[in-house]
Formats: C-alpha cells, structure tokens, sequence
C-alpha cells in the first residue's frame, strides 16, 4: 500500500518507434517521489526519447503514462507542465533578452484588469521562487547576462511556479562549473523534502553516488533493472546495468616514446572585443610534440576554449602568436590557414558549432574533407557513403544508416560525428575541446583509447576537459590556465590532483 | 500506408499542379493548346530564372528584395547600350555596342549590384533584408536616371530573338531557362560550392569552424541572384521590345512565393532547385488560368496568397509529422 503512494509517474509498456527503428521497446519505469530517480544507460539507449514521452514533447507511443494512478496523455510540453511534469533540457529553453521574471511567466503573465502586466506582483513571486532556491539573483535581471548554471536555476523556478510534481532533468550537470553543481545538488535536496520526483540523467556516474535514491538501467530501448538499494552499489555496478557487462574502467595513457617539435606557440595573447584594455590570455607560451597529449585543465572561464579557439585562427584581429608548425613559423589568420597547416578542432558545443543539424551524418562527416569525396570536380556519393562508413564502424557510431540526419542522433553519438569529420581530414594537430561531454562510460574508454591511437600515429593533441581525473589519465603533459595566463605544468609524475586544483585556482 | 504517405507528400507540388491542370482543362478550352502551353512556359521562364538565384540565397538563410529593380537596371542598360552606345563627352570617345556586347553588359550591372548586395551583408554586417531593401530603391533609381524615365524602344530584330524566337521548335526562353535551372541543379547538388550552400544555411558557426569561407561564399550566391536577375531582364525586354522603367516590380515577390512553394524553408538550409521550379510551374499555371476564366485581377491577388498560405501549410505540417 506504501509502495503505491510513493509512486506518482508510471510509464506502462512504451515504445517509441521512429519510422522503422524501435527507439523504446516495451519500457516500464516508475517514478518514486521525493526521490532522485536516477535513469542510467550508454548513448542511444533511449533516455531522452523517454524522458520526452514523460513530457509532452512527443505524443505519439504506444503504452501508458500513469500520473497518481491516473491515465494522461500529454500532446505538448505545456500541457505536461500544467499537469505537474516540467523538464529541463539540456539545451535551456529561455528567451535571452527577457528579464528573470519575464521567462517565468511567459505564457502565464499576471495581468490586472485593464490586461497590464502586473510587473511588481510578478517579480515578487518570482524574488520568493528565487529565494527557495538560495539564489540572490534580482528577478530583474536578463536572461542572457545568466551563466549556464544560473539559467538552469531558472528554469527549476519555472517548474516550481507551476508547483511541478515531478522534474525532469537531461544532463544537466554537463555544462556547469562544480560550484554550480553543488548549488544545484543542494537544491535537488531541498526539492525532494517538498516531495518533488526528480527524474535525472547523467553519465557522470561519480556525481551520481552523492544524488542518487534509485538507479533505472535502459538498455537498447529496454528497461534492463532497477538498483534500489544504493548504499551497496558500486561503479562496476551501474556499469554492469548499463552495458551488460564489466569493462575496463580504469584507463590510463601508456607511455609512449615522444617525437619532434609539431607546435611552438610563443607570447599568445588575446584582448577581449568589447573591451580592448582586457586580456583574456596573456603571455602564453608551450609546445607540443608529435606523438604527446597536452592536457589543458583550468576552471570555467579560465580561457581554455579561447586558446583552442585562437589557435585555430578564430581571433586573427584580437589575438597576437608567434606559432611554429614543425619548426616552420607559420601565420594562422582564419579557419582555413588552421586547416590548410593540419590543425583540427572539435568544439564544445557539438551542436552549435559542430554540427549542421539537418543535414545528414555522411555529409556531415565529409564537410571539412570535401576534397576527398570529389571525383572529376563533382561530389561523389560513394565516396562519400564510404568515407562516412569507415569512421562509423571505426567510431562505433550508433545509427539506422549514414543517411540519418544528425538532429536525429542521441548526443553521445552527435558527438563522435563531429570526431569523425575531423578525422576524416587526417590531421596534424587535434584539438579537442571537452571531447567526451555528455559519453556514456564505454564510449568514454573507447575516446580515450582512440586519443592514445592517434598520438602513437605521431598526431598531437590538446584536450580540454574540465574533468580531473579524465585530464590526468589521458594526458602526458598538464598545462593549468587560470584567467587567462598560465599557471602550473605538470608532466604525468608530478601530477596530483590538489597541486592541480591548487594552480587552477591561483592567480 | 506511410509510404504512400510520403510519396504522396514528396509528390505533393507535382500533383497540385496536374489537379490545377485538369481543372483549367476542364473548364477553359483555350487551355489545353500547344499554343497557350508555350505561352505559359515563356511568361515562367523570367520568374524561374530569378527563383533560382533566389533559392540559393534564402537556402543560405538570406533574402534578396532587390531582383526586381536588379532586373529593370540591367535591362535597360542593355537596351540603351545597344540602342545608343555610350558616349563619353569629356573623353570625347563613342563606343558602340553590338548585340551580345549590350547583353554581356546587362549581365555585368545584375553582377556588379549582386556583388555589392554581397559585401554589404558579409563586410558590413548588414542584415540581407535591409542591404537588399535598400538595393531596391538604388537599382529603381539609378533605372529611372538611365532611361530619363521613358521607355528605351526599337532594339532591333537580333536582340528580340532572345525574347521570342525560336530554336528546334522550342521558344528561346524556355532554352535559357532549362539551360539555368539544369546548372543550377549541378551546383546545389554535385558540387563543393553547393554543399557549402547548405552548410552554411544550416548552421553557420559550424560551416565557419569546418574552414569553410562564409563571406566568398555569400558574395558568390548574391552575384548569381543579381547575375539571373539579369538574365531575366534581358529575356523580358527582349520580348517586349522595350526597356520600361518600372520593369519587374514585385517580381522578388512571385519569385519568394515559388521557392517558398516550393519547399525551401526561410530559415536556410533546407530546400532544392526543383522544388523552386514546380513553385514557379505552380504560379505561373495559376496565374494564367485565372486570367483564362477571366477572374478579376483582384480575386487573382487573393487567391494566390492563400495559395501561398496553403502550400507553407501543408510544408509545415509534413515536417511536424518527422520529426
Ligand atoms: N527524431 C528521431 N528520429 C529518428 N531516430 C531518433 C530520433 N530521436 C532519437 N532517435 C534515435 O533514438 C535513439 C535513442 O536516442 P536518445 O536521444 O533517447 O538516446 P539517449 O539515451 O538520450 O542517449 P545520450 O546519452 O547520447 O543522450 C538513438 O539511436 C537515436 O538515433
Ligand atoms: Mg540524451
């Protein structure tokens, strides 16, 4: 009888199909509340299209959605949301040039009765919202002057107006610094006592020991098991649940011999377009070998995109380096220098600057080498059917066929297309920036030995991660940035994890 | 049952277009003649040469407002040229033109504007919009200064070929046309430039961080637009006989309608060359069947926007349908 109270969402037998693929093959989970519901499973295992379903976004399945015991069938996200079921996606859904409040209570403005916005009113529910969620933010404040973490602060405050019963959360956790992350844990605390179902997605399994009350397994589109009991379960559990059994979860580079001089970067510095007084890196300088991973650790807003970015000829008219490729100094003032001189970069966000959504993955795959898909000054479809095929099978990149449009992937798998149209071009230097952000666990392994591959093929790589303890497995060399200048190096010795986070937070 | 489904919507302009056939057939005997066949393909071909250019620069997530006026500037310095030549007084020097010099010209002002339409928008940051909207007054102007506001007439029976003769049973500007479209269709879908099209109306940031040149690229596309807009005031004063000042007003309307119509999506990167020339196919068959059953000239305005309306519709609802 318990049992039943506790349970306020079900989803009885869905499955999802998307033309001919079953994404969700007869999936039931229930949704404990005041509970962190934790959904587990590898890229493409079906997670976000349920979460979706629960949601409103797709209406179409077969199956059922219990709601306290009650059939519902939500035909869009608004609907959902008035029943108590808000969703956070991963990519937040607010208006930039509106304020705080004004994105609360789009759609549900408070008028009085000549129909005026009653903007006061507003902002002071809105104030208590922010209140509840010990965030001293003026409601006043735009949308677009919000960090990621702050904006997903929001959109908790959004579900709680509606005094959401249940939230959804897709990642939310992978784009935000750890600070954030620790607000955001401690609020999911709060929200449980007020006997919110948290519904939570992630691939940082370590994250998850700390919130987790129950882990759901999907697998393939099939449930695959329910852990409830946490305090017994490990790592090699949740993976065991999610892959189907134990992998190599410890990786760590081997050491290999390193070659040449590939790239000598001297006195890189970059000033910030609105205001030419401030440096956004200053005095930069290191190398890198062929064969060598450079590992680049710092905080959010250390700077570490930006030097990839710089690098790549991105800033040619705020940026100032002396660069040498291969002992040769070269001058990189766009893109296309930083391509034509072997360089490669896989940007952070893989669907805003990696990804041409609606077009399919094999075009999306040849888009740097187009080159190499030509035949008699034509494109040629099988070349280029075959150059995508090679990296889909090298990759393991899940998907119905190479015609598939890559808005249509899951983000695991978005993400290795963005790997494969840069491996295509066979470069020099490979930049990677957060290169396993939102990958499951075994697609984690399988980049970090595909890293390890490339550097033993002479290639050199600079990664970015905001993870330590993937920086320090992957890496032979750590630079840290913080604000903008470079603060500590450590070659794999000397590494350890409080010198690092010492140097990152200096200044 | 979906594959019917989506044949039926991949089909979808194609059978509008024979139910529009069927229909006029039915009730206008003058419809169905080898002659008002002709008819309706010559009065087309202008607007499918600007919905080409067209096409190429909304797939790029642009708009080009200036076509018209591109078109009745190029036509007329075509015309003049040819009619006049050009005299230089402080110079002391006349150059004349010969038929293909004047044409060569005309092409090069649609060019020239199409090129500076393009480094407004890419050098400046002008919003496509707004450089094309200002574009349509400067080429309306610098139109009305050339011609004095009068039309230029008497062009003579070699520059009316283009216009209205024939070749292998088939007028000329059904030739040209084809000839445009075929080109067009081998550069959106077999070349390197055209993939660039696509990638850069489908997501910009990701074109430029995959090295490829966005402003070449945007310049190109706006000089094709201005470069067919050209084309089709050659073929239009050509038929005419006569460059008029007021050539081609609005034309950068019917020609929105025929690549929205014919699927392209306004937000970029989604759309094809085909799909422009069944919405132009559409348009003009409607255009000249309304005028057969001898509708009012408003009720045709009417009925062409909703058929605008209807078919973005109908779109709209098939790709709410995918995903
Ligand atoms: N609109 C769609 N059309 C066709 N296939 C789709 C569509 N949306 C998702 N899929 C497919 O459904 C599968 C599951 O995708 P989903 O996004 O739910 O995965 P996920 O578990 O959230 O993965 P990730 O951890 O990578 O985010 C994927 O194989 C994907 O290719
Ligand atoms: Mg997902």
């Amino acid at each position: 009888m318990k049992e039943q109270r506790e349970t306020i969402l079900q989803a009885k037998s869905i499955t999802k199909k998307f033309g001919k693929v079953t994404v969700l093959d007869d999936v039931n989970i229930d949704v404990h509340q005041g509970k962190v519901n934790v959904i587990i499973g590898e890229n493409g295992a079906g997670k976000s299209t349920l979460m979706k379903i629960l949601s409103g976004v797709y209406s179409d399945y077969d199956g059922e959605i219990l709601l306290n015991n009650k059939v519902v069938n939500f035909s869009n996200p608004k609907e959902a949301m008035e029943n108590g079921i808000a969703i956070m996606h991963q990519e937040l859904n607010l208006i930039p040039y509106l304020s705080i409040t004004a994105n609360i209570f789009l759609g549900r403005e408070i008028t009085n009765q000549f129909g005026i916005l009653s903007t006061n009113q507003m902002h002071d529910k809105v104030d208590e919202l922010l209140k509840r969620l010990d965030c001293n933010l003026s409601p006043r404040t735009l949308v677009s002057e919000l960090r990621v973490g702050e904006q997903q602060l929001v959109e908790i405050a959004k579900a709680l107006l509606e005094d959401a019963k249940v939230i959804i959360m897709d990642e939310p956790t992978s784009a935000i610094s750890d600070s954030e992350v620790e607000v955001l844990f401690k609020i999911i605390k709060n929200l449980k006592t007020q006997d919110v179902g948290i519904l939570y997605i992630s691939h940082k399994l370590d994250e998850l020991f700390t919130i987790a009350d129950r882990f759901i397994g999907l697998r393939d589109g099939k449930m695959v098991g329910i852990i409830e009991d946490v305090r017994n379960t490990g790592k090699e559990d949740l993976i065991k649940l999610m892959v189907g059994r134990n992998i190599e979860n410890r990786f760590q580079k081997e050491i290999l011999p390193i070659g040449d001089d590939l790239l000598g970067v001297e006195n890189l510095n970059l000033i910030q377009a609105d205001n030419k007084a401030r440096y956004l890196l200053k005095d930069i300088n290191f190398s890198l070998k062929k064969g060598e991973v450079l590992g680049i650790f710092g905080l959010m807003g250390a700077g570490r995109t930006e030097l990839l970015e710089t690098l790549f000829g991105l800033y040619p008219k705020l940026s100032t380096c002396k660069l040498t490729i291969e002992k040769k100094e070269v001058n990189i003032s766009s893109v296309q220098d930083a391509i034509l001189n072997g360089l490669a970069l896989v940007p952070e966000n893989r669907k805003e600057d990696g990804l041409v959504l609606q077009m399919d993955v094999s075009k999306n795959i040849s888009m740097v080498s187009t080159d190499r898909v030509i035949r008699n000054g034509f494109l040629n479809k099988h070349l280029e059917t075959n150059l995508a095929r090679k990296y889909i099978d090298s990759l393991h990149i899940k998907l119905s066929s190479e015609k598939q449009l890559a808005r249509n992937l899951s983000g695991g798998n978005q993400q290795k297309v963005v790997l494969a149209k840069w491996l295509a071009n066979q470069p020099k230097v490979l930049f990677l920036d957060e290169p396993t952000r939102g990958i499951d666990v075994n697609a984690k392994n399988e980049i970090y030995h595909l890293i390890s591959q490339l550097a033993s093929k002479g290639l050199g790589l600079i990664v970015v991660s905001s993870e330590l303890p993937e920086i320090m497995a992957i890496s032979d060399r750590i630079l840290i940035l913080s604000q903008g200048k470079i603060t500590g190096e450590f070659n794999r010795t000397s590494a350890n994890e409080e010198a690092i986070m010492q140097a990152a937070t200096s200044t | 049952m979906t594959t019917v489904k989506s044949t039926l919507i991949k089909f979808q302009s194609i059978i509008a277009l024979f139910v529009m056939c069927v229909v006029l057939i039915i009730l206008s005997d003058k419809f169905f003649t080898v002659e008002n066949g002709w008819n309706i393909a010559r009065q087309i071909s202008i607007n499918v040469c600007i919905s080409v250019g067209m096409t190429l620069v909304i797939l790029t997530k642009g708009i080009d407002l200036s076509v018209g006026s591109m078109l009745a500037l190029s036509g007329a310095v075509a015309a003049g040229l040819l009619k006049y030549g050009l005299e230089i007084p402080s110079m002391n020097t006349y150059v004349g033109f010969t038929v293909f010099g004047a044409i060569l010209a005309g092409l090069a002002v649609g060019g020239g504007l199409g090129v500076f339409n393009g480094w407004m928008i890419t050098n400046f940051k002008v919003p496509s919009f707004v450089a094309t909207l200002a574009m349509l007054t400067i080429a309306r102007g610098a139109t009305m200064l050339w011609t004095g506001g009068f039309p230029i007439t008497g062009l003579g029976d070699h520059f009316a070929f283009i216009g209205t003769g024939w070749f292998l049973g088939i007028p000329m500007p059904v030739w040209i046309t084809v000839i445009v479209v075929i080109l067009a269709v081998i550069l959106t879908t077999k070349t390197k430039f055209g993939r660039h099209i696509y990638a850069i109306g489908g997501n910009e940031s990701a074109a430029r961080l995959s090295g490829i040149n966005i402003n070449k690229v945007k310049i190109w596309v706006y000089t094709i637009a201005g470069i067919l807009a050209a084309v089709g005031g050659i073929i239009l004063t050509s038929r005419l006989d006569s460059a008029q000042p007021n050539a081609g007003m609005s034309y950068e309307l019917d020609a929105i309608a025929a690549v929205v119509i014919g699927g392209t999506s306004l937000s970029g990167g989604r759309g094809s060359i085909m799909g422009t020339v069944q919405g132009a196919l559409i348009i003009g068959v409607l255009n000249s069947g309304l005028v057969l059953l001898n509708v009012s000239p408003f009720w045709q305005q009417i009925i062409k926007g909703l058929v605008i309306l209807l078919a973005v519709i109908l779109d709209r609802l098939n790709y709410a349908n995918e995903d």
